[in-house]
């Protein structure tokens, strides 16, 4: 068990997501930086669909009352065991009655802790993962929040504190052309920088850059749409969908964000900017089989 | 028989079926019976289905090529004929403080709110698809003189089980969410309950028909 004694707006138990349940309107919600969970539960011993603790601000204050493992993936915070500074991207064990404080983040956007053996809250429609905005899963389908109290499943045995490289967050993402890719500023969409926009949340990026007009207005019906694309709405600016959005929308798509990079539209800061990069199909599945693979190489080396 | 639709790969998982032209039910049901054929194939993860369109996920690790020729023999075998869904009756409370937009929307239609409410009770709509949010129905079926304009301004809160017209949509809201149609009324069914062994009150393929409380 783990009880939150301070937690900075938005900090939310995440997995893997939900799959399957799309044609219900259900998102998948789940990490946003799905790569940081990957190596999160890699570190961890835990099964790659185990839940952490996902957070964008800090302070958050926690006593741990179960000895075990933790570990801080995604965006690093200054992480303090008992006042101890820890490293993120580590293993590092822990005894009951330790605190923890997190401030932060020092860079990037959201950072996940997590634990060895997992936050082990039930599972809603198949997954932890918190839906905030139709209110289930997670703990009772919300944000944390002062004296909530998180149960740990069972945890593999570890042998020492390991580390991992930290990918570095360069802002620039590979994408493949969307399907309504008929711009009259064409090469404004991959040559400009785009600012991400304060209001942007765990559904979707706002972006903001150059006015991007379809070369005829497009009236579309509803379709499905993944995390990933990059829609256009009327005003020209695109938005980013990542995991809480919506399962279908109506507004062109320009881009869809290759699997590979997605972790960077989840790291990407408020007034940051971002660039796409043309990408094609096979490059694409390309660098997802080597992510597969360092992933899987990974997890061999860490339970040697 | 329906038109064939496009077959595009959009990312590395996503295959995109999209039918031409307006969305209509022959169309709609070949692909929901396409979907309903593929589901717990282990190719696919996900079949969401659009106006017109089907998306198909691939699974981890599952081959494209082969996932496409599979989709490819269903949709040959896929009839525009069947009829998959449940009927489903859902008593509307109109007008009042439950359909704040009814004495307006009439208005705008010219007519008067027992017309408008008759109307809209008349057709069996059916469910083409769900999304933007968890139970959400995309209904085929208002009449086009039903149709009336967003309103200018989103509410900021729209109750969960509000019934209302947007564009040439009708449908209703499962949750509490923000929303720019005009409500005509609400409904006291549950639309989504994620504890429920069937999350979802209404699926793909179903016939709804709004009756007045």
């Amino acid at each position: 068990m783990i009880e939150i004694l301070r937690c900075g707006p938005l900090t939310t138990v995440q997995d893997d997501g939900r799959q399957g349940l799309r044609h219900l309107g259900v998102p998948a919600a789940g990490a946003l930086d799905d790569w940081a969970l990957a190596r999160l539960n890699a570190l961890l011993g835990n099964a790659p669909e185990a839940a952490a603790l996902e957070l964008v601000a800090g302070p958050l204050e926690l006593r741990i009352e179960r000895e075990g493992w933790l570990a801080l993936c995604g965006a690093p915070f200054e992480m303090r065991l008992d006042g101890r500074l820890l490293r993120p991207d580590w293993r590092w064990p822990c005894r009951a009655g330790q605190l923890l404080r997190l401030d932060g983040p020092v860079s990037s956007q959201r950072g996940l802790l997590g634990f060895a053996g997992g936050l082990d809250v039930p599972a809603v429609l198949g997954a932890r993962a918190t839906d905030l905005r139709s209110g289930f899963g997670g703990l009772q389908g919300r944000a944390l929040r002062k004296g909530d109290r998180l149960p740990l499943g069972p945890a593999a045995a570890l042998r020492g504190v390991r580390g991992l490289a930290a990918p570095e967050w360069d802002g620039r993402l590979r994408a493949l052309p969307g399907p309504e890719l008929d711009l009259r500023s064409r090469d404004a969409l991959w040559s400009e920088a785009w600012k991400v926009e304060p209001q942007s949340d765990r559904m979707g990026l706002r972006l903001s850059g150059p006015v991007l007009n379809l070369r005829r207005p497009l009236e579309l019906a509803s379709t499905a749409v993944l995390p990933g694309t990059l829609q256009l709405p009327p005003a020209g600016q695109p938005i980013a969908l990542l995991a809480d959005a919506g399962t279908t929308g109506g507004y062109p798509r320009v881009a869809l964000v290759i699997a590979a990079d997605l972790w960077k539209l989840a790291q990407a800061r408020p007034g940051g900017s971002l660039r796409l990069q043309l990408c094609t199909l096979e490059a694409a599945r390309a660098a997802r089989a080597r992510r597969q693979h360092e992933l899987a190489l990974l997890r061999r080396a860490l339970l040697d | 028989m329906t038109a064939e639709p496009s077959w595009d790969w959009l990312s590395e998982d996503l295959l995109c079926l999209r039918l031409p032209g307006e969305p209509a039910l022959p169309g709609q049901r070949r692909l929901l019976a396409l979907a309903q054929a593929l589901r717990g194939r282990a190719v696919f993860i996900d079949l969401v289905p659009g106006l017109h369109s089907l998306s198909c996920v691939l699974a981890p690790g599952a081959e494209p090529a082969a996932a496409e020729a599979l989709a490819r023999q269903a949709w040959a075998k896929a009839r525009a004929s069947a009829q998959l869904g449940r009927e489903r009756l859902l008593p509307v409370r109109y007008g009042g403080e439950e359909g704040p937009d009814l004495p307006e929307a009439a208005a705008l239609l010219g007519l008067s709110e027992a017309q408008l409410i008759a109307a809209h009770c008349a057709p069996v709509y059916e469910v083409a698809c769900l999304g933007f949010l968890p139970g959400f129905p995309y209904l085929l079926g208002l009449p086009p003189q039903l149709a009336l304009p967003r309103r200018a301004t989103p509410r900021l809160r729209v109750p969960a089980g509000s019934v209302g017209i947007g564009g040439a949509q009708t449908g209703v809201y499962p949750c509490e969410s923000p929303g720019g149609w005009q409500l005509i009324g609400r409904c006291t069914q549950a639309l989504f309950d994620p504890a429920a062994a069937e999350p979802s009150w209404l699926l793909p393929g179903d016939r709804l028909r709004f009756v007045p409380a």
